[in-house]
């Protein structure tokens, strides 16, 4: 059996993890890399929460390499090669997981990096069907907040909420009538995982706002801890 | 049942969800029954068992198949229905004679159908994902639907329902899987009874 050791493309979200854990199953997870963007509107890189990685790889008890990006459109792929690089370096990485689904633009970029470093590079997500895999995420313990909504017509009430079977069922019926890809793949949600099944601690939000204007709306975390389980 | 064939560097490997669950998957929503099993454990006689078989690709960085190529001596005495996907392709062709060669590509790309054929239908422009550092010369009896002649992207055998395809058909092209999948194979059937 060949183990890997592997680095997780890591945004804090639900994609990101999963993938980690299904990485794990089989392979050594050495290292979350998380690529810290200026640019809330980043092309490859998920914002809202990042700065709150670093205890999330502390409940998963897996080492966290952060790396700052200007989040300009292609640029950002330099820094994120040059993260890679330093996983590489530091961690003696084999290969990199990300948590794309769909996004032929991530993938084909990620792809050429690896390629380039002569790196594996794994999706264990990739054209998973959205509902069944949103299903799945609950059915496997993952506690997962939507930290963020950018379409329409997901409304204030979905800002801070867990990801329920209700909420799955509806963002099937939103799929259905508005064509949005329910596990937020097209950037129409975004979301923070506080607990799963390889968690070592899970996380307690102890503070958080919430903003919301014109279908766009962030639920902000202020201030957190990790609880033992 | 179709037989979904694991082409990845080993068995329960991390790249089965990325080259094979997503052609399971469709072929799940044709309701049609499949199995998969690992290159390492198929031959002729598991083959034959099965109406139809899909061999799947596998990751960039992975070139094992290529180093096992004699345990896919079976293809060549199959009698089902074939689809090879990317590196599931490069082995039909070499099993057939054709060379494997360095033919790098990802993305998406532009695609000729060049000639008309009950799975890829009439001749014309369609976009497909590629992801694969190697392809494969046309071997004899084979055909090249899309590309060149010395750059085939698929390939359809003379006579046997046999066809070989080197993108990526769970990305953008879901319908060719599909369409393998739910086609009536009479006409195969009146082949091997010449």
């Amino acid at each position: 059996m060949i183990i890997l050791k592997l680095g997780v493309l890591f945004s804090g979200g639900k994609d990101s993890v999963f993938a980690c854990y299904r990485a794990m199953a089989a392979n050594e997870v050495v290292c979350l890399i998380s690529i810290i963007s200026e640019n809330e509107d980043s092309y490859m890189f998920h914002t809202p929460n990042i700065r709150w990685v670093g205890r999330q790889s502390e409940a998963m008890d897996i080492s966290l390499l952060t790396w700052p990006t200007a989040g300009q459109e292609e640029k950002e792929l330099e820094d994120l090669q040059d993260a890679i690089v330093a996983a590489k370096e530091t961690h003696d990485i084999e290969g990199i997981v990300t948590g794309a689904i769909e996004s032929i633009y991530q993938a084909v970029r990620l792809q050429r990096i690896c390629q380039t470093l002569n790196l594996w590079c794994f999706n264990p997500l990739w054209q998973v069907d959205q509902v069944d895999y949103l299903r799945l995420l609950l059915s496997e313990g993952f506690e997962v907040i939507i930290s963020g909504v950018f379409a329409y017509p997901l409304g204030p009430a979905w800002v801070g909420t867990k990801l329920t079977d209700e909420r799955i069922q509806k963002l099937r019926q939103l799929q259905e009538i508005y064509r949005i890809n329910p596990s937020g793949e097209g950037g129409e949600l975004e979301t923070f995982v506080t607990d799963g099944p390889f968690f070592n601690k899970r996380i307690e939000i102890m503070r958080a706002s919430k903003t919301y204007d014109n279908y766009r709306g962030y639920f902000i975390i202020e201030d957190m801890r990790l609880v033992e389980k | 049942m179709i037989l979904l064939v694991d082409l990845c560097y080993e068995k329960y490997s991390l790249s089965m969800y990325e080259f094979v669950f997503p052609i399971a998957d469709i072929v799940k929503r044709a309701k049609v029954r499949y199995d998969i099993m690992h290159h390492s454990e198929v031959g002729l006689i598991t083959a034959e068992k099965y109406d139809k078989i899909i061999l799947c690709g596998t990751a960039l960085k992975d070139g094992i198949y290529l180093e096992n190529m004699d345990s896919f001596s079976w293809i060549k005495e199959c009698t089902r229905p074939l689809l090879g996907i990317c590196a599931g392709m490069q082995v039909i062709g070499s099993i057939f004679g054709g060379r494997i060669i360095s033919q790098p590509s990802i993305g998406l790309q532009e695609i000729d159908i060049v000639k008309e054929t009950s799975l890829l239908g009439k001749a014309r422009q369609i976009e497909g994902y590629h992801l694969h550092n190697y392809g494969v010369t046309l071997p004899q009896g084979f055909e090249h639907l899309v590309g060149s002649s010395d750059q085939v992207e698929a390939f359809k055998h003379e006579e046997r329902f046999i066809y070989g395809i080197t993108f990526h058909p769970e990305v953008r092209n879901k319908w060719i899987v599909d369409r393998f999948v739910k086609l009536g194979y009479e006409h195969v059937e009146e082949i091997f009874n010449r």
